[in-house]
């Protein structure tokens, strides 16, 4: 049923139930947001969204009243206009002045709505909040004198992650966003998915900061490597000012051996590796009578969950390593090993579109002889400041390619960027081990796209698998539950914390715009249509590495290197 | 301790969400504090994360995180005692103690507590010490009040 509303003087229908703001914003009528999130319930709490109504005492937030037939709205009128510039000088009067220092800086929502609306001196001044940062994670910086408590970090731990490591502590001005206790990140049930980064509207949440510690190994005698994950070539361009989804993973290799790493290889090599062991465990589990469902383990913030949330649980996940850290294992080992250079003055930098990596790297099981394998990570944002940093024009510069061994990928490989890429790479090769044959056409659309949950019954050489895909710790669970429950025809479950997968991780470029993570999706799609190699053992590199080195799946030296355990987690949950 | 709030949640069959406030203030009643193993406990049988209760608790002055100590000092912060500078006799037990309200020192003798209206207001600025009253008090007898409790001990 529509509903017809005037909107500063003109009509339009709008939809019965909706609200003010989804109705204008369709008709291309926008007004200021702080605390709204699209597709969750409103909480109206920040108040920019206030429209005048006719006849209305007091302003109302757009956000969350539903539409009435015969509303008269004024979205600018002066009142109205005048009442966010106050919102807005009151949230920047307890707010440090320091956004020429700030991580945010340009891409702040409170500095362009403090532009937006004309706000030029400090007409209200407040005490300062004089809170301790929180860097106690290995992967995420909390400010809170830079929070506006907005609630969209609690809400996305919540409800997208059904984490809730942090939530609203205290009361009136004293009013802080912590974890339980206030003990820090380090201690608290936080994943390290990076989420609440993404949905930050300021400099108050963002990554530990890698970049230092990576410039000063390139500037010293270290023999300096980079990998980089499978979304990283597609995520960057729009940074540069090319269109969003953009493939740029030629220059981004002549990029990085500009800024001086001796040697760029590819994580999505090592995701065909551990295709190779992942999908040789799968089919070890369902012959021998292994515990199933297994679950992926390349996501670390989903490890993590799955050792403080269910710990009876651990042992579905898959043993193997997460590729940053079999890539990290094989560069300081087998690459070390046909180099002649000494593992211990390898410093390997990875580069993720994930917070999680940093904790993941820091992992105690993640070392070999008390040398990690992975040094430093770089979100994909770092790698953006990098890049600037360097001056490097990377429109114009020539591409090339990445170095062997280690830098040679399928585009199953590439697919570990998008939600069900894992699952869809797993089969080609799995199929290919039970039936000898290749998958026809290897494209898998049952598990593709952004769903948050897939499924898929499979039939292999007489094998009956039930696989499922999801994203978001949230859908994750509710699966969990179902298994719980007795479900018993799912073998094989890829989870990535992150809705929609890696493309849009924790440590992607800030935006609010999903159609920039479809383009992300669909460009990893396209790389997959073209590519020649489609499929992890096809992979003349992979093929390589296991005569010259591990000999098969599974084995001795691929359990020391490319396998890891698991340990139970008491956090404040 | 743990079965000291495993028996105050027995109290609280099939409890909901909403049963939350009333078991924390059982639990701080019984052990006079909201430990962290308390909220974890309540949290795990309410199925409510720990960082929720503790948003929800700390949102209320009447919850407090820490033991209390031997003599707990209660300032009244009421209107009438506010006016007459209870905010300036908080101010000097705090600097004297040197503990926040909320606290505890760490010799344990004492704690702080801020509270809304006691009833008092004819004796304003009041405090009370382990139910003994202390009225019309100024900053400047704090040493002398502080250290009569003190004494108590040595």
């Amino acid at each position: 049923m529509n509903i017809n509303i005037e909107v500063n003087g003109k009509m339009i229908t709008a939809k019965k139930g909706e609200t003010i703001l989804s109705a204008i914003n369709r008709k291309g009528i926008s007004v200021p947001t702080l605390c709204y999130m699209k597709d969750f319930v409103p909480t109206g709490a920040c108040r920019m969204c206030v429209v005048e109504v006719e006849g209305r005492p007091n302003l109302i937030t757009a956000c969350s009243y539903p539409v009435e037939e015969g509303l008269r709205i004024k979205t600018h009128s002066p009142r109205v206009v005048n009442a966010r510039k106050t919102i807005i000088e009151l949230l920047l009067s307890n707010h440090p002045d320091d956004c020429l220092y700030c991580e945010r800086n340009k891409n702040c929502e409170l500095q362009t709505l403090a532009e937006q609306y004309n706000v030029r001196e400090r007409r209200i001044s407040g005490a300062k909040n004089l809170y301790k940062v929180d860097q106690s994670s290995a992967s995420i910086y909390r400010d809170p004198a830079k929070c506006i408590l907005c609630g969209r970090c609690v809400r996305v731990c919540e409800e997208v992650e059904q984490v809730t490591a942090i939530d609203f502590v205290g009361r009136g001005n004293k009013t802080i966003i912590n974890s339980a206790f206030n003990k820090g990140l380090n201690v608290s049930s936080c994943v390290n998915c990076g989420q609440c980064i993404m949905v930050c509207p300021t400099g108050a949440l963002h990554e530990i900061d890698h970049v230092e510690k990576v410039l000063s190994a390139i500037n010293s005698n270290k023999y300096v490597v980079v990998q980089h994950a499978p979304s990283i070539s597609v995520s960057i361009a729009e940074e540069f000012g090319l269109k969003p989804g953009t493939d740029v993973a030629g220059v981004m290799t002549a990029a990085l051996r500009k800024i001086g790493f001796k040697k760029v290889f590819d994580t999505s090599f090592s995701a065909d590796l551990t295709i190779m062991e992942e999908s040789a465990e799968l089919i070890q589990r369902i012959q021998t009578g292994g515990v199933l469902p297994m679950f992926t383990s390349c996501c670390p913030a989903w490890v993590k969950y799955v050792e403080e949330f269910r710990p009876d649980m651990i042992k579905n996940l898959s043993s193997c390593k997460s590729p940053q850290q079999m890539l990290g294992a094989v560069i300081k080992s087998y690459f070390a090993e046909i180099e002649g250079i000494d593992r211990e003055n390898i410093y390997s930098v990875s580069i993720m579109p994930c917070t999680a990596k940093k904790f993941e790297s820091q992992r105690e099981e993640m070392t070999q002889k008390g040398v990690a394998d992975i040094d430093a990570v770089l979100t994909t944002r770092e790698l953006v400041k990098l890049i600037k940093m360097y001056d490097i024009d990377l429109v114009n510069i020539e591409p090339e390619v990445t170095d062997t061994p280690l830098g040679t990928r399928s585009s199953a490989g590439k697919l570990f960027g998008n939600s069900g890429g894992v699952m869809e790479a797993a089969l080609r090769t799995a199929y290919y081990k039970l039936t000898g044959e290749e998958l026809k056409n290897y494209k898998i659309d049952e598990i593709r796209g952004d769903d948050k949950r897939k499924e898929l019954k499979v039939s292999v050489a007489g094998l009956n698998l039930g696989v499922a895909v999801v994203s978001g710790l949230t859908n994750a669970e509710e699966l969990l539950k179902e298994i719980e429950a007795g479900r018993s025809d799912i073998q094989f479950i890829e989870v990535m914390t992150c809705p929609g997968g890696c493309v849009a991780g924790g440590g992607q470029p800030i935006t609010f715009d999903a159609k920039r993570v479809k383009a992300r999706m669909k460009s990893i799609y396209d790389i997959d249509k073209v590519d020649s190699i489609k499929a992890s053992h096809q992979n003349p590199e992979i093929k390589e590495i296991y005569e010259k080195y591990f000999k098969e799946p599974n084995s001795e030296k691929s359990h020391h290197l490319l396998h890891t355990h698991y340990q139970k987690r008491n956090v404040l949950k | 301790m743990k079965t000291k709030i495993n028996e105050i949640l027995k109290k609280y069959p099939q409890a909901q969400r909403d049963s939350l406030i009333p078991l924390l203030q059982d639990v701080q009643e019984d052990i006079g504090y909201l430990s962290e193993e308390a909220i974890a406990l309540i949290g795990g049988y309410l199925n409510i994360p720990t960082s929720k209760i503790y948003g929800v608790a700390t949102f209320y002055n009447q919850f407090r995180f820490e033991p209390k100590g031997k003599y707990h000092v209660m300032v009244c912060r009421g209107t009438a005692c506010h006016v007459l500078g209870s905010l300036t006799v908080l101010e000097a037990i705090q600097s004297k103690l040197k503990i926040k309200a909320g606290q505890t020192s760490r010799d344990g003798l004492f704690s702080i507590e801020e509270v809304a209206c006691i009833g008092a207001c004819g004796l304003a600025p009041v405090l009370n010490i382990n139910g003994e009253f202390h009225a019309k008090v100024t900053a400047e007898q704090i040493d002398e009040i502080i250290e009569t409790y003190r004494k108590r001990e040595e």
